[in-house]
Order: C-alpha cells, then structure tokens, then sequence
C-alpha cells in the first residue's frame, strides 16, 4: 500500500471520510501546538497563525509532494509562506510533518532557536525563503515555477499570502508576470480573515472586489471556505486541471480560529496569551481533539 | 593621455552571451531596458533562458531568487538604481537573507550615464549593497575587468552586485588582468602616497600619479574591484609603509568603497586620507567629461588631494622615515 506521504504521489484517489477525519484530527493537533507555545513563550502572533492550520495541514499532509527526511530534495513542490506573521503556525505544521522535533517548537523566538519569529530558509528545514517583509513571496514562487517548466519537471510552486499583504504592489507586479508566462504549476493561496494587524480591512485600500482583481490580471479563482478541509483539497485539485493560468484560492477564514476568544479579535494579531485565558484556550483545543480521537478508526 | 576606449555596456552584453554559451544554468532576468544594458544578444541566443518581468523590479529580484530555489543561476539587471534601490527590500530578503545564489548587476552605476542626468544615476548603491551581510559587491573600471568579474561572480557561490557602467571608457588593463576575490592590485607603485581606487575613476587615478611624479612626488595606484570583502590586510600595508591615502570612486563619498577604506584605517593604523567622488550632492545632465570635472573626479584634483594628504602626514610625523612600497618591496 502506498504510503499517503510518499514523496512519488501525485494524488489521483478523492479524499475519503476516513482523510478528512485524519486532517481535522492534525488540525487540532497543530492547534494545540501553537496554543501551547504561545503560553510558554509569551509572544508570537495568535491570530494569523490560528487562521491558516487548515490550509496548511492540507498542504502539508495532502497537496505537496515533499519529503521530510530530504527537504532539499530537487524535485520537491515548494511551498512559501508569503504572510511571514503566520510563522507560528508554519512551524507547528512543519514539526507535525517532521521536519524538526515537535519540542523544538517551544526554542521559537529565543536566542539561538532555529524557529526564528518570522520564517528563516537558512534555519529551518522546510522553509524555501525567508520572508516577513510582506508582499515578497509570490515573485519567488512564479520564480519556481519558471524553473521548474524549464527544467521540464512536475514540480508546483504554493505560495500562501495575507488578504492585507495583497496591499503591497509587488504582489501585483507577480501576479501580472505569472498570468504572462501562463503558469498553470502556480497557486496562490490568500488567507481573506478580514483583519488586518489591529484593525479591519475596511479602513485599508480597498481591495475589492477582490476576486475580480485577480481575474482581471489573468488567474482562475476559486473562492471557498477556508477552514474547510474538504473545500480545500477539491481546490487544489481543482487547480492541477486548471490549464494556461495560474490559480488563486481566495480562502474565508477566521482570524483566531478555534480559539472562541480570539476569533475575528483583531486585538489577537500579537497579543501575549497567558493565565486563564491560555488555560480556556488550551480546554477548547482539548475538547475537540477528544471528540475527533472518540470517531477515529 | 590618450587612452583606447571601449563601450563597458557592450562589454556587459557580450560577455552574458559568452557565459550563457558556457553555463546550462545561467538564466537572465530583465526588467525591460534589455537594449540599453545590452543583455538583448543573450536574449536573442537563449530565449528559454530569458524571464523578462517589464518593469517591475521587485518582481525581477523575487523571481531570480525562485530560479535560484531550483538551482539555476540567474543574472538579475538593470539600472544600478532601480536594482539596488527600488529592490533593495527585496534583495536583502530573497536574495541576501535567504542566500539564494542571484547575480545583481547594477547597470549605469555612478554618474556617467550619457547626459540622462539623476533618475538614470546612482550615488548610493555601493553603500546600500556592501551594507547587507551576505553580500558581495564589486565595481568595474574597464572592460576587461568588467569580463574577468563577471565570470568570476558566475563562479561564485552566493549573492554578488557587480557595478559596471555605460559608456566607452579607457581600457586600462590587458589580457594578463586577473581578478581575484578580496585583493587588490597594484597598477603602479608609490612610496610617498598611495591613490585606491574602485571602479571607473582609474584612469584619472594614473594621470594624477604621473602629474605627481613630475613633480619629484612616489605616488602609487593600487585598483580594488572587490569592495567586499575589501582587502583590509593591504590598506594597512599601504596605511603603515605610505602613510597617505587618496580614495577615489564613481559613487558618493558616502559608504562606499572610500567608506569602506576609511573605516580600515580608523580600526587599525589612522593616517591622513582623502576621498574622491561625489561629495554627497545630485549631480545632472551633462557630458562625461563635464561631470567629471564639475565634482571634481578628474586628474587635477586627484593630485591636490595626493599633495594635502602628502603634507598633513608630514606635518603629523615630521622626519619620520615611512617604509614606502617601491616596485622592489612589492
């Protein structure tokens, strides 16, 4: 049997009840991780790390052809995380595919830890660019994917941004070049939680519409429920049959999910989570991954 | 003196062309401006192997830094303007921070860029470029240098920003030249001070030390290419055997190569020195030869800060005997 993981699979089966239960279950695993070392650090950023576990559980454990025990492996699919605040969240994932030892999780923001507090590709295993500075990603990912079709490899390049990063122009100027070179081995990922740091979008440049933004500059979008793991896998399928274009998944999330306090709390960006506010957020972590371990096979 | 001229941007072109003929991985950026930087022959020879991104630098340098993830090695160029200043971010991030291995070249480097005047100059990229911690940065002054850096950066694993200019300039050096990474090169010795130069003022460099020499004065000319790493160990040889330093670059005052000189000396053994380039002013549209003479970069003005430095030092150590670097110690 093949191994749901091995690095040769370029998912051709739908995904079943038994692997959605399986991706919701590390969901809350992930969840839980972040959680946690959130409390035992004191500093991070809860919210946009909280609002792309689903699409990074997917990624990870579904979509992208990588391998763990090799992550400079040539002919791996690269994935950047574009929206670098989201770190905590990219690590917790990481750690849970294997790229590094979960208990490393609680180095992240000290001195000499590899889990820098925005991404560092020079640090740790997995991570293709070093990013935080925002608006930088997507270039890098349309680099890739340039690559990889004059290397004449199957080889996808995932690049996972912040509805508020869509801000900066260089997005634009990579969005317009990846139409151009009709990048169908591209997917760009927006994390659309609505918040933007301390405030909502609204106050911002308006990006909307937003979809047609995209459209307008020559990708396919699809627009789901971001914290829908089926949603999400028939997204990224749906992209592998998407010819002569790069696609854009605009995905509704909620900033904060899974942590009822936090949610749509844009005052969540970076606030300290500790006493019993870490403690009830821990309990709401614990109930669902108990419920999930009570329906698995 | 009369100097044989050849076009450094021609040189630019040509010598991509060369390299892609002999690298399979080497791929070229463009952020339009192909025919002024003159990588359009490599793009006619290899067009799989050419990205053009129009213009929009910051996605030239983000885009470099993917082909980079996948192992190519790609040339990223422009307008040493646009390259070093309107991506600075983005080089610092993709390419620097995260050592993706991106060839920068910074077209039209300096002032002498064909009476375009100051959106088409560039006074500040040396300092902005040596500044990032991963970075290498090297200035051209000929066009020989400009082939011999070139292939050397291809060679080098890592982010390298090679300054080269536009126009036909003088061609100083011939087919013995070798560059080598963090050395700098004697063009002629001197014992009483010595003249570091960077990049294309080194024909003014030699006209002043030989208007020196007439007048009784051992003036040396020592090229330094490589910016960073710089060769420390000789600006203190020179520091402690001469004792008077002259810098002289296409680049402001500011942070660059003679920055970079000055900051040897202040950490090591502090002897009077002088910088030649743009004193931290714009310049304009005009005529090389104008410019050159309106911020002061040519020969003349070499000397008088050759001869100020020259007598500070002997008023800072009166009778004091310098080893001096003749051509039988070097």
């Amino acid at each position: 049997m093949m191994d749901a993981n091995s690095p040769s699979r370029r998912m051709a089966r739908p995904a079943d009840s038994r692997d959605l239960t399986r991706l919701c279950h590390l969901a809350e695993l992930v969840r839980w991780d972040i959680v946690e070392t959130l409390g035992v650090v004191g500093s991070g950023h809860p919210g946009p790390s909280l609002s792309i576990v689903e699409i990074l559980v997917t990624l990870y454990f579904s979509e992208l052809r990588i391998d763990p025990a090799r992550p400079k492996w040539p002919a791996r699919d690269r994935f950047i995380l574009s929206k670098g605040h989201g770190a905590l969240g990219y690590y917790a994932v990481l750690a849970q595919r294997g790229l590094f030892p979960r208990e490393e999780l609680e180095t992240f923001e000290s001195l000499g830890s590899r889990l820098q507090g925005h991404p560092d590709c020079q640090l740790t295993p997995g991570v293709e660019l070093s990013t935080g500075s925002l608006g930088q990603g997507l270039s890098v990912a349309v680099g890739v994917a340039i690559g990889a079709r004059m290397l004449g490899k199957d080889i996808r390049a995932y690049c996972l941004l912040g509805d508020g990063e869509t801000e900066e122009g260089n997005v634009w100027e990579a969005a317009m070049s990846a139409a151009k070179f009709r990048l169908d081995n591209l997917v760009a990922i927006v994390d659309w939680n609505g918040l933007q740091g301390g405030v909502t979008l609204e106050v911002m440049p308006s990006l909307e519409p937003y979809g047609a933004k995209w459209e307008a500059f020559g990708w396919h979008v699809l627009d789901i429920p971001g914290h829908d793991i089926a949603a999400l896998l028939g997204a990224y399928a749906r992209a592998r049959t998407v010819e002569g274009k790069p696609t854009v998944i605009v995905a509704r999330t909620v900033k904060g999910k899974g942590v009822s306090f936090m949610e749509n709390q844009a005052d969540w960006h970076a606030k300290k989570l500790e006493g019993a506010e870490l403690a009830q957020a821990l309990g709401e972590v614990k109930a669902r991954l108990d419920a999930l371990e009570a329906v698995r096979p | 003196m009369t100097w044989r001229k050849e076009s450094l941007r021609e040189a630019l072109g040509k010598t991509l062309l060369d390299l892609g003929g002999r690298i399979p991985s080497m791929v070229v950026v463009n952020a339009d401006l192909v025919n002024s930087v003159k990588s359009i022959y490599f793009r006619k020879a290899y067009p799989e192997r050419t990205v053009e991104v129009g213009i929009a630098e910051q996605n030239m340098i983000g885009v470099a830094a993917g082909l980079a993830n996948m192992g190519f090695i790609p040339v990223a160029l422009t307008f040493a303007r646009f390259a070093s200043k309107r991506a600075a971010d983005q080089i610092s991030m993709c390419v620097d921070y995260s050592r993706h291995n991106v060839k920068i070249i910074g077209a039209y480097a300096g002032i002498f860029t064909g009476r375009q005047g100051v959106s088409q100059q560039t006074l500040e990229d040396t300092a902005t470029m040596r500044a990032m911690p991963n970075m290498t940065v090297i200035d051209t002054a000929d066009v020989v240098e400009v082939r011999a850096v070139l292939e050397y950066a291809m060679r080098h694993e890592g982010p390298v920003y090679v300054r080269v200019g536009r126009d036909e300039w003088p061609v100083v050096f011939d087919d013995s030249y070798r560059f080598e990474l963090g050395k700098g090169q004697w063009v002629r010795h001197g014992g009483d001070v010595v003249i570091l130069n960077s990049g294309l003022l080194l024909p003014y460099a030699i006209e002043a030390a030989e208007m020196l020499q007439q007048e009784g004065v051992d003036a040396g000319v020592i090229n330094m290419p490589s910016v960073k790493p710089l060769d420390a160990a000789l600006v203190r040889d020179v520091a402690r055997d001469v004792g008077a330093i002259v810098t002289t670059e296409n680049h402001s005052i500011l942070g660059g190569f003679g920055g970079a000189v000055a900051e040897v000396l202040v950490e090591s053994f502090p002897v009077p020195m002088e910088r030649i380039g743009i004193r931290d002013e714009y310049s304009e549209s005009a005529p090389n030869d104008d410019l050159a003479e309106k911020h002061r970069l040519t020969a003349p003005h070499i000397a008088a800060a050759a001869r100020r430095v020259l007598q500070r030092k002997r008023d800072a150590w009166p009778g004091r005997v310098w080893r001096g670097v003749g051509p039988a110690t070097a």
